[in-house]
Parts: C-alpha cells; sequence; structure tokens
C-alpha cells in the first residue's frame, strides 16, 4: 500500500481486463505423503523445528517428524520442544548423529534428558519457562522456521480442534504462540474431520499443511498419570498445613484466583480448599494452569467462577472444555508471557512442588538428586512471580533425599519470588515477606527458620555428598524475561 | 563375638527401608552397596554397616545390601537383625 | 487425657520417622498385628533404634505381643529401657496383666498401661483385670477380635458392641482410667468415622485408637470439646471459685443448681480442652 502517501496517485497503474482473478480452489492442503510434504518444506540444515506436548508421553508426532528429518539427512536442527517425555528417548540416536543440535524446552524427562546431561548434545540446551517461551517466540528471539502441530482433529481446511478426534487432549494453549509466529505451520493428524472443525484452538489462517497419520499419539500416554490427590499421611498433613497458611495469608477472601501443579500434595491442597470452600460458602474468582477433574467439579460446582486452562490433565478436563462456556482456553502467552499483560500477574495464590529449594528460596525442579535433568519450569517461575502468595509444598524426608541445601544444583526459579515452604516438620517463610511472617505468627502457624529446618534434616540424613559435575557447561537455565539464572552442566 | 554361619537377610526394598543381606565372610568384612543415593550417601552408608557390625562383634562376614533411602537408623537395625539372624551367638 | 491414639506398623521405617507429626495425641506403635510372624525380631530392632535416635514429640505406646505367644517377653525385654509412655497389652486377661505387671516392677518401670480388651472373657472380667495393676492408665476396646469372640457380625452401625462400649466405659469411670474406643476400620468413610466416634464419646469414651492418619482431624475434632462447651465450664468452674470464697454451699447457673456432678463433668472438659489450672484441684474438696 506505498501509494497511501503518493500525492499523484493517477499515475499508479489499474489492471487490465486480462489480468482480472479467476475464481477458484485454493492449493490442496492436505497429504499423506511425508516424503513429498519435506521435499516441499525443504527443510535445511540449522532449522528451528517446534512441537507442542499437549499429548504428553502418548505424543507420536515429535518422533516421527524428527525421523523423517534424520532420514533425509539434515543435521543441525534446533528442537523447539514445549516439552519432551520418556516416549522421546527415540530421539537419543538423533543427537549422536548430528540431526539434533540445540534443544529448547520447558520440561524434560526420561532417557533423553539424562542423555543430554551427559553431554550427548552437540550444542545446547535452553530451559525455558512456558511464559518464557511464548515470549521468546512472539518477541521474534527464537525463530521458528517449521512448527508441527499434533492436531487431535483438523478440517480440511486446517482448522485444528484439541478437544475432538480419538487422540483429544483439550486446551492447546502451547501451540498458539507457534502456530502464530512459524515460517510454516504443518497440522499433524489422524482425525479428519468435516469442515468446519469446531471449537477450534488454532484457526485454518495459520495452518500451511497437514499431514495425515495413522495415529498421532496413544490415549494411554496423553491422560496424565500423576493427577491423583496423594493417600499418604505425611503429603496429607502437608496439604492441611497448606492451606492454614492460605486462610492466615488474608487471600482466601471472595473471587480470590488460585493455581496449583498436578502432583499429590498440591492436588491434596485443592481437594481441602474445596471443603474449606463449602464449609465456609466462599466463592473464587478464576482457577487457571494446567486443569483437573478436581478444578472442572469446583467450577461445576460454583466454586469458581471461570477456570483458564492452558492444558488439559485428565479426561475430566477435556469434557469440561468442550461443555462450559466459563472453561476457558488461554495461550502460553496469556498464561505467563512477562512482556504482555497475562494470567499470572492476576494470580493470589498458587502452589507449587520443588525437588530441592537453598536457604534463600532458590528452587531446582530442573535436575534430580544424580543431577540429571527430569524436569524443568513448566510454569513455575511464570506463576512464582506473578502470584501474590507463591507456596512451595514439600517433604522434608523422602527416601534420605535433601530438599533443603546450601546449594540447589540449578535455580529453576529464583528464591526473590518464592514466598512459603510447607514441610511436614514447619513452614519456612522468605524473609523478604514480613508482612506475612506477621500474619502467620498471629496465627499460631508452626513458623520455622529455613536454615534451623536444614540443619534438622542434616542431622538426620546426614550432609549429602555434593553431585559430582564436568566443567563442561551443556546449557542454561533461562528466566521467564530471558535473562540467565543459570548454567547446566555436564555431568560424569 | 557374633560369628555368621548361615546366610540371613533382613530389612525390604521398600521406600525408606534396606535390605541387608549377610554370608559367612573369608576371613573379613566385605560390604557391596546399592542404592538409590549411593552418589550422595554411598561412603556413610558403608560406614554405619562397618560400625554396626563391629558394635555386634562381628569380624567376618559377607555384607550385600540395597538401600532405598533409609535413614542411619534403619541401617543399623537391618544390620543387627541379619547378623542375629545369621550367628551362633558365641560366648 | 488422649483424643486420638494412632498405630503405627513397627516394621516400617518411613512411617516411625514421620508419626508424631501427624497430629495424634499418642503414638501407638505395634509389634502385634501389624508385623508378620518372621519379621518380630526385626520389627523390635527397628522399634527401639528409632526411639533411640529421636525424640518423638508425641507420647509413645508400645504394643506388644501376648502373653501367649513367644514374643511376649521378648518385646518387654527390648523396650524396657526405651523412652516410652508405657504399652499397650493385647488380648488383656488376669494373667497377662499380672505378669506384665510383676515383669515392670521387677525392672522398677514406669511404664503406664493401657490394657486391650478383645475377648468375651477380657470383658466380662475387665473390673478384675484393669484393677491388678495400679499402672493401668486406660482401657482399649478392641471390638473386631471381641466381636469374632462373641460370634457376633461386626457393622457399621456397632449395635453389636453397644453392650461392650457401656461396660468398658463404666468400668474405666470406677476405677478413673481413659476410655478408649476401638478403631473405625473403614479408611475411606470419613461421614462413618465421624457418626462412630461421635456414638462412642456420646457413651462416655475419651479417646479413640485409630488405624489410619488420616482419621486422626476427624476424631480429635469429636472428641474435643467445643468453645460453648468450654466457655459454660468455665463459667460453672469460676461460680464454684466465688461461692466458695463467699462461703457459699451451692449456687445456680442459668436458673439450675450446679452440684458436684456438674463441676466434675465442667473440670473434666476443661482437662480435655487444656483450660485447666491447678487452682482448680481444690474445687471437689
Amino acid at each position: 500500500m506505498n501509494y497511501l502517501n503518493n500525492f499523484n496517485i493517477d499515475t499508479i497503474k489499474v489492471i487490465d481486463k486480462s489480468e482480472y482473478p479467476t475464481k477458484g480452489q485454493k492449493k490442496n492442503k492436505i497429504t499423506e505423503d511425508i516424503d513429498n510434504l519435506f521435499k516441499e518444506l525443504d527443510i535445511k540444515d540449522g532449522y528451528v523445528l517446534s512441537f507442542h506436548h499437549h499429548l504428553r508421553n502418548g505424543d507420536q508426532v515429535t518422533n516421527l517428524i524428527m525421523k523423517q528429518v534424520q532420514k533425509l539427512g539434515v543435521k543441525d536442527i534446533t528442537l523447539v520442544a514445549s516439552s519432551l517425555f520418556p516416549t522421546n528417548k527415540e530421539l537419543i540416536p538423533l543427537l549422536k548423529d548430528g540431526t539434533i543440535k540445540n534443544v529448547v524446552t520447558s520440561y524434560i524427562s526420561g532417557e533423553l534428558g539424562e542423555a543430554i546431561s551427559h553431554g550427548e548434545l552437540k550444542g545446547n540446551i535452553i530451559m525455558q519457562s512456558h511464559g518464557g517461551r511464548a515470549r521468546s517466540i512472539i518477541n521474534g528471539e527464537l525463530k521458528i522456521d517449521v512448527a508441527f502441530i499434533a492436531s487431535p482433529s483438523s478440517d480440511n481446511k486446517g482448522n485444528i480442534s484439541g478437544v475432538n478426534g480419538t487422540n483429544s487432549c483439550g486446551s492447546m494453549g502451547y501451540a498458539i504462540a507457534d502456530s502464530m509466529m512459524a515460517e510454516k505451520v504443518v497440522a499433524v493428524t489422524d482425525s479428519l474431520v468435516e469442515y468446519p472443525n469446531y471449537p477450534t484452538d488454532i484457526t485454518e489462517d495459520y495452518v500451511d499443511h497437514i499431514l495425515l497419520v495413522d495415529s498421532i499419539g496413544l490415549k494411554s500416554g496423553i491422560v496424565s498419570g500423576t493427577t491423583q490427590v496423594t493417600k499418604d499421611p505425611i503429603g496429607l498433613k502437608i496439604a492441611k498445613d497448606t492451606l492454614k497458611v492460605m486462610e492466615a495469608s488474608g487471600l482466601l477472601k471472595e473471587g480470590f484466583s488460585y493455581q496449583s501443579g498436578a502432583g499429590g500434595i498440591s492436588l491434596a491442597v485443592t481437594s481441602f480448599l474445596r471443603d474449606y470452600m463449602i464449609e465456609n460458602e466462599l466463592k473464587g474468582g478464576f482457577a487457571s494452569g494446567g486443569i483437573t477433574g478436581y478444578l472442572t467439579d469446583m467450577l461445576e460446582e460454583g466454586l469458581f467462577e471461570s477456570l483458564y486452562d492452558v492444558q488439559c490433565f485428565d479426561l475430566e478436563a477435556i469434557e469440561s472444555l468442550k461443555k462450559n462456556p466459563t472453561h476457558l482456553r488461554m495461550s502460553a502467552s496469556q498464561y505467563g508471557n512477562p512482556e504482555v499483560s497475562a494470567v499470572v500477574d492476576n494470580l493470589d495464590i498458587v502452589i507449587l512442588g520443588a525437588t530441592e529449594i537453598d536457604t534463600d528460596f532458590n528452587v531446582n525442579v530442573m535436575t534430580g538428586s544424580h543431577g540429571m535433568l527430569m524436569g524443568g519450569s513448566g510454569g513455575h517461575q511464570d506463576t512464582a512471580a506473578g502470584s501474590k502468595l507463591s507456596i512451595i509444598v514439600s517433604k522434608l524426608f523422602s527416601s534420605r533425599i535433601p530438599l533443603i541445601k546450601d546449594k540447589v544444583d540449578v535455580i529453576t526459579t529464583p528464591g526473590t519470588t518464592v514466598d512459603v515452604l510447607v514441610t511436614e516438620r514447619g513452614i519456612c517463610v522468605n524473609p523478604l515477606r514480613q508482612d506475612l511472617i506477621e500474619l502467620f505468627e498471629e496465627a499460631k502457624l508452626n513458623i520455622v527458620d529455613i536454615k534451623e529446618l536444614k540443619e534438622y534434616s542434616e542431622n538426620i540424613m546426614g550432609k549429602a555428598k555434593p553431585i559430582e559435575k564436568t566443567d563442561r557447561i551443556i546449557g542454561v537455565s533461562e528466566y521467564r524475561d530471558g535473562s540467565i539464572l543459570d548454567y547446566i552442566y555436564e555431568v560424569k | 563375638m557374633a560369628v555368621i554361619s548361615k546366610m540371613a537377610k533382613a530389612g525390604s526394598v521398600e521406600s525408606n527401608d534396606i535390605l541387608v543381606m549377610i554370608s559367612p565372610g573369608d576371613g573379613k568384612i566385605d560390604i557391596e552397596v546399592e542404592s538409590i543415593v549411593y552418589n550422595q550417601y554411598g561412603d556413610d552408608i558403608k560406614k554405619t554397616i562397618l560400625d554396626t557390625l563391629e558394635e555386634e562383634e562381628v569380624t567376618d562376614a559377607k555384607v550385600i545390601v540395597n538401600d532405598k533411602g533409609a535413614l542411619d537408623f534403619t541401617i543399623r537395625a537391618r544390620v543387627k537383625a541379619c547378623v542375629r539372624r545369621g550367628s551362633v551367638q558365641d560366648v | 487425657m488422649y483424643k486420638t491414639l494412632l498405630f503405627m506398623p513397627g516394621n516400617n521405617p518411613g512411617m516411625l520417622v514421620s508419626s508424631d507429626v501427624l497430629g495424634a495425641d499418642a503414638i501407638l506403635i505395634d509389634l502385634e498385628d501389624a508385623v508378620a510372624l518372621n519379621e518380630k525380631d526385626a520389627a523390635r530392632i527397628l522399634v527401639v533404634e528409632y526411639l533411640n535416635t529421636f525424640e518423638n514429640k508425641t507420647d509413645v505406646f508400645i504394643r506388644i505381643n501376648p502373653l501367649d505367644t513367644p514374643f511376649f517377653y521378648d518385646d518387654l525385654d527390648a523396650i524396657i529401657d526405651a523412652n516410652i509412655e508405657g504399652v499397650v497389652l493385647p488380648k488383656a486377661s488376669v494373667e497377662s496383666m499380672d505378669a506384665l505387671d510383676k515383669y515392670l516392677n521387677e525392672k522398677n518401670s514406669d511404664f503406664k498401661i493401657i490394657a486391650l480388651i478383645e475377648t468375651s472373657l477380657g470383658l466380662e472380667m475387665a473390673m478384675e483385670i484393669l484393677s491388678r495393676s495400679d499402672k493401668v492408665m486406660g482401657v482399649l476396646l478392641g471390638a473386631e477380635d471381641l466381636t469374632l469372640d462373641l460370634g457376633a457380625k461386626r457393622t457399621k452401625e456397632s449395635e453389636e458392641i453397644a453392650y461392650a462400649r457401656s461396660k468398658i466405659i463404666a468400668v474405666s469411670k470406677a476405677l478413673q482410667i481413659e476410655a478408649i474406643d476401638t478403631p473405625f476400620t473403614d479408611t475411606d468413610d470419613y461421614e462413618g468415622l465421624k457418626k462412630d466416634s461421635l456414638n462412642a464419646k456420646d457413651l462416655g469414651m475419651t479417646g479413640k485408637a485409630l488405624i489410619s492418619p488420616r482419621h486422626v482431624d476427624i476424631v480429635n475434632n469429636v472428641f474435643a470439646p467445643s468453645q460453648k462447651e468450654i466457655e459454660h465450664a468455665l463459667r460453672v468452674v469460676e461460680g464454684q471459685k466465688e461461692a466458695v470464697e463467699k462461703g457459699l454451699g451451692a449456687f445456680s447457673l442459668d436458673g439450675k443448681m450446679v452440684d458436684a456432678p456438674i463441676i466434675k463433668r465442667a473440670l473434666n472438659l476443661l482437662k480435655m480442652s487444656g483450660d485447666y489450672k491447678e487452682e482448680y484441684d481444690e474445687l471437689l474438696k
């Protein structure tokens, strides 16, 4: 439209009748021929390819596509996957032969993580938060050449729905930024439905190709196995005390907002919260994050006004997303992108887990007791930063694996954003939150100094020998705003 | 002194527990440790076992343990039980 | 007074370590039913090592094996120096109570005894059994074994143990010891647990044994006096104090005469709630 400021508009040429458009179908988007599709995509060495993890451990698309890339002999790919699961161990040979050079992800578990920890990656691993990932894609920092969107269902134009199809996964919040920003977008589906496919998670205008495959995933792996309230009495005791913390904070009032992880103790907190809300006739505003049946029940009971859903953890959540108009989809950007207005900034309380925490409240959820990658921020950083009250729930004693350390292995979430730690042996409050300390003392909660609790546990467990690492840095733990929190070292 | 005269075991491979197996040795103490926290506590575990054997006056035994994150009191208890099961008490 | 007494399996190290954070007033570490026959030795050693290592913040009792097993004296020998409140005597009978009392006296032990009444004979002889030792501080009804012995069907409604409960309670009050109700065995039925506990409390039980840590809060709440009850008790006691000071024989509260049983009930309630003061000792003299 460069004639807009052209004062001599009469000099602009009008097209000739012979150049008039013809009516007609645009080019067909669908193919079953992966070889042909790849010819057209023309994936080159060093390309950035992206995937989402809504099918979790049931996902077969990432492995399928990356093996095709390997078959074509393309090298040095940067794999941008919102999360990677044990099923992705099939990609280990692709690290060794140089097909995959870098990995950018928000969570990694299983043998692939161990291989990367052992230095199998030619390039680096960048660990981001969910919000940080969306930020870097949308602001152009992380340019995606091709996004492969595992699609539970699509019509022939590429309207993708996460709630239809045999391998339905519900909300597709982690794939939105990819579909908007990637050079090319390929919907990979095993379920072609009538046009228009609705409710639509990703609309046809963003989709360039549709690849039809036999199966995008295994249902059993899609529904997470971790979404059960703990039966462990110690976990339940921690959950009960967490509710007391929430109550004492003064935040549990009409219209409050809430998020919890899907770990057993976090879910127990949600379950106790439900009883509390019913008993006290308290109605919340929204609950957010990964959504489980526990939250959809509370929505249907009228305990929450609405749900903000970035991913569904179980079948109940998928069903609810289909039928409840106040069960809302949200993209990862809307969830936690620090550069825009995001849901986490409206969050009152978040309940999170921790693998390790240090005496400055820095949290590691990225590496396990052997120092190997086995997790990642997910929304940990985003919600800790955005919420008014971030609570870490964890057992102090769990099979002689120390929780509180002088220094955590890799900082995932900075202690300046972590407010409270609840264990079975007491509640630790970040000294930065004197306001909470006052409130909790008034409520006669069992507050203990985190340093004292560390000493107590070391007296019982003994001081753990530090994890042996090499000097080689294999990657970084990135903060949601793109700054670097910590290095990740190769494990011996 | 307790003389280990037969193979015995005590404990379990449940979380927080340790399975201890003891058998007659070849003139000295031999300890083999497998543990989910070997990197952090392998040496501590060995020391606890040795100390307990000394306390029980065992000088000749082969000990194999499979540890699932047991605390010291559990390791001591399981070693003691194992020694008593596998030994004839010498007065 | 113990509102909640939680059984903990003696051979489970993970459970033992965290037994004192579960909110129960007392822990009953079990060497009997929760431990397999071929693990009795290992459990005994584990429990002793645990008690020697940790300072348990809760009062601890150990349920030993019954007199008619080979483990009775082995258990006692192992735990006699442990830092615990006392022992739970299973299948309490005249013989086993005498044996236990004799053993503890010989060792100069100040262990207290909770007698577990769980046989027909034990029930009918309860007064006699519980009077045999001045170490007895409580009586625990074991309804599972008892109903088996009675040939009664065990139900959630517990009508089959109404007599046993009342009998135990009467004997306990006569001897001024604690009356501890049988555990509720359905670990997932919280409504049933609440009903059962309320029923036991209303009959006169002072506390309840538990087999699930998840039952602790509910039962604590049932047996804890309500704020209203505490306030009323305080008014009774303060009124009596005033009456004594003024040299009055009796006084009335809200138009009702306050006599000795009402004062006694109020004092018991304050003991339970933790609002009891030493100066109240005078009031019943």
